[in-house]
């Protein structure tokens, strides 16, 4: 393999989780809630993952409890802000602090253990290409999950009845329940997958990424992930696409470091973060773009008429 | 069993003053679970971690000094949360008032006079607003999101002091620890009392309070807080910029949160290191919410929040239980604070599965 592979393959390993995160959390805001809960979630997946990974010896195992681990977390944001229509932001912030302590207090006993890697899925015949076939087809399984949410996503909000529902409750949750769809339980739905995606994106960490647990090991990732849905200005590809350019601003930033190019290591490590507001801004530079698309309910609690 | 949410005719009086309470209460239940399943006596426990800091004077002290960034940063983000600004970047705000405070004593340490301190605090205040309003001016200007631009800022502010304070700051005779040099008599924030460590930062915290409770609550400027936060367009009828109040509540936050990170560094720490907080500027969002966004609540959950940090370490010494627990119990407060504020504005009926089947017959 070479440089260029080599380079191209670490791209995509740091682009994963903020994919799959921000695909999940697409589906959210698509659906009209804002939970701000994502790091909380994937620190509770990655921290689940590492755990289970550890006790039972499989790494395919932990994959499965940081998602179910996601998604359980999820419900608890669910029932504060769907059931009991709790201010979201400040419940998405809850959860974000609640995830840390927790994932802390978990995570306590596996610091310094040797982590499992989860192990990459060689696809046969397509593997064999030139080239692209060890970066796209030797990948581990959460790569070709995050891929395949990308398209499902794409494919359910825009071409399928239930997408059309989602979105419809997004924009107008009011109209939407007068219609009779199930605004709340839909919801709950969208809150689920999220949670769902953003815990298999904390597993990503723990045992692909870095296979090992350290402390807030998702380092805002969460955040960034938020961040790229609005970058996206909610389009599942366009997420797909500021996911690989945030993985290749990270990797980059890793590689200067290694070169020593005489910048400090912390002016690096801080590129990342500058970038996702340089990025923010620019979106908001075109206004009428996230206008478009911004699901209108979006932040605001429903409850329904009796 | 199915919750039903009835909206009350206006809000429930009652519950407004019983639900932090609730929420303390089932923060306690739930922590009394935690340590069942820890295999810890609970009652010990939750003894070591909630009384036990409380009955000696020293641990008093420790006390205030632990609630003073806490008020101060929380009073501050009452003010943001009310207009509908999400300010949630207090913690770089704190870190770069910390940082532009102690310019005076690190980099002019030959320079020692009485004018350093209130020199520095004015510094730290001028630093925290000036961080602040990076977020405010791009949410006013540009409308860009400001959860997402504060909370960015966070970890660049933490980076910064980490390059600080290990690079051009570090102290020459220091044996190569990444720290700066100590401060200088004149840069130390004096204790309120000799016999006890609480320094003035806690003194600031209930002066803040106090003043922001005032101007809350009395002056036209608290209203036109509340009119924004209620509905921009409405603040707009009544002639007030949503704009400037970006600025205005960004910029006392950041002010305040700066004020905060010097006072803790020039009257706790006494000098810069890679860490200066244990997450206050956090922590203070929940002390925001449990003080129901009311700077005299603010007080008192301020104070509430510091024992859970005193708790945590007194329970790691007294039953051998990880310091992590504490942002446990944070996070779980904040979980039922937010949860008991929906019984102020809506009426709960639980309807069981019987009851279902007898409404649809």
């Amino acid at each position: 393999m070479d440089m260029t592979q080599a380079i191209i393959l670490t791209i995509m390993t740091a682009a994963t989780p903020l994919l799959l995160a921000a695909i999940g959390e697409l589906v959210v805001e698509r659906s009209g809630v804002l939970n701000l809960g994502v790091e909380g979630m994937m620190i509770m997946g990655a921290v689940a993952a590492f755990a289970v990974a550890q006790i039972t010896g499989s790494a395919g195992l932990g994959a499965i409890s940081g998602l179910i681990a996601g998604l359980l977390f999820s419900l608890l944001f669910g029932f504060l802000t769907l059931t009991l229509v709790a201010n979201q932001v400040a419940t998405g912030l809850a959860l974000t602090i609640l995830g840390l302590g927790l994932s802390g207090m978990i995570g306590e006993a596996f610091i310094g253990l040797p982590g499992l890697k989860l192990a990459a899925i060689e696809i046969p015949a397509l593997s064999q290409i030139p080239f692209i076939g060890p970066i796209l087809f030797k990948q581990d399984p959460i790569f070709y999950v995050s891929i395949l949410a990308v398209i499902g996503v794409n494919w359910f909000l825009f071409k399928s009845r239930a997408g059309l529902r989602l979105r419809a409750i997004g924009d107008n949750h009011s109209s939407a329940h007068a219609l009779g769809v199930k605004v709340v339980r839909t919801r709950y739905l969208a809150v689920m997958f999220g949670g769902a995606c953003a815990g298999l994106a904390g597993a990503h960490l723990s045992l692909v990424y870095t296979p090992q647990w350290v402390e807030n090991m998702t380092a805002g990732r969460g955040w960034i992930a938020l961040a790229l849905v609005v970058f996206a200005s909610w389009r599942p590809t366009r997420v797909l696409a500021g996911a690989y350019l945030f993985g290749a601003v990270s990797i980059g930033q890793l590689h200067a470091q290694a070169l020593g190019l005489g910048i400090p290591s912390q002016f690096l490590s801080a590129l990342p973060y500058l970038a996702t507001i340089a990025v923010l801004i620019i979106i908001s530079l075109n206004r009428r773009m996230t206008l478009i698309n911004t699901p209108a309910s979006l932040g605001k609690s429903f409850v329904p008429e009796r | 069993m199915r919750i039903e949410l009835k909206k009350r005719e206006g809000l429930s009086a009652l519950f407004s003053i019983l639900s932090p309470f609730i929420a303390l209460g089932l923060t306690l239940i739930a922590g009394v679970i935690l340590f069942l399943v820890l295999g810890k006596d609970p009652v010990k426990a939750l003894y070591s971690f909630f009384i036990e800091p409380l009955t000696e004077v020293w641990s008093l002290h420790e006390l205030a000094i632990k609630a003073a960034p806490l008020i101060l940063i929380a009073v501050g983000l009452s003010v943001c949360y009310r207009s509908n600004n999400w300010n949630i970047g207090a913690e770089g705000q704190f870190i770069i008032g910390a940082m532009a405070g102690s310019i005076v004593p690190v980099v002019f340490h030959g320079w020692q006079s009485p004018l350093v301190l209130p020199l520095m605090l004015v510094f730290g205040m001028i630093g925290g607003a000036a961080y602040a309003a990076i977020p405010a001016f791009l949410k006013a200007r540009l409308n860009t999101n400001e959860i997402l631009t504060s909370l960015m800022l966070v970890y660049v502010a933490q980076l910064l002091l980490d390059w600080t304070v290990r690079g051009p700051w570090r102290n020459p005779e220091g044996f190569n620890f990444p720290e700066t040099r100590n401060f200088h008599d004149y840069a130390v924030l004096p204790r309120i009392i000799e016999t006890g460590k609480t320094h003035w930062g806690f003194a600031f915290a209930l002066i803040a309070a106090v003043v922001l409770w005032f101007i809350m609550r009395r002056t036209l400027k608290g209203f036109e807080i509340s009119v924004l936060g209620e509905s921009a367009r409405a603040g707009r009828f009544a002639g007030f910029s949503d704009k400037k109040m970006v600025y205005f509540a960004f910029i006392v936050s950041g002010a305040l949160a700066g004020l905060a990170g010097i006072s803790e560094v020039s009257g706790a720490i006494g000098q810069l290191r890679p860490t200066i907080s244990p997450g206050y500027g956090f922590t203070a969002i929940i002390v925001a919410f449990l003080g129901r966004l009311n700077p005299l609540g603010i007080v008192a959950a301020g104070l509430i929040l510091a024992l859970t940090y005193l708790g945590g370490e007194a329970a790691q010494i007294s039953i051998g239980i990880t310091d992590k627990v504490t942002r446990l119990f944070q996070g779980l407060l904040l979980f039922f604070v937010l949860g008991c504020d929906t019984l102020i504005h809506y009426r709960i009926r639980f309807i069981t599965g019987a009851a279902q089947k007898g409404s649809a017959a």
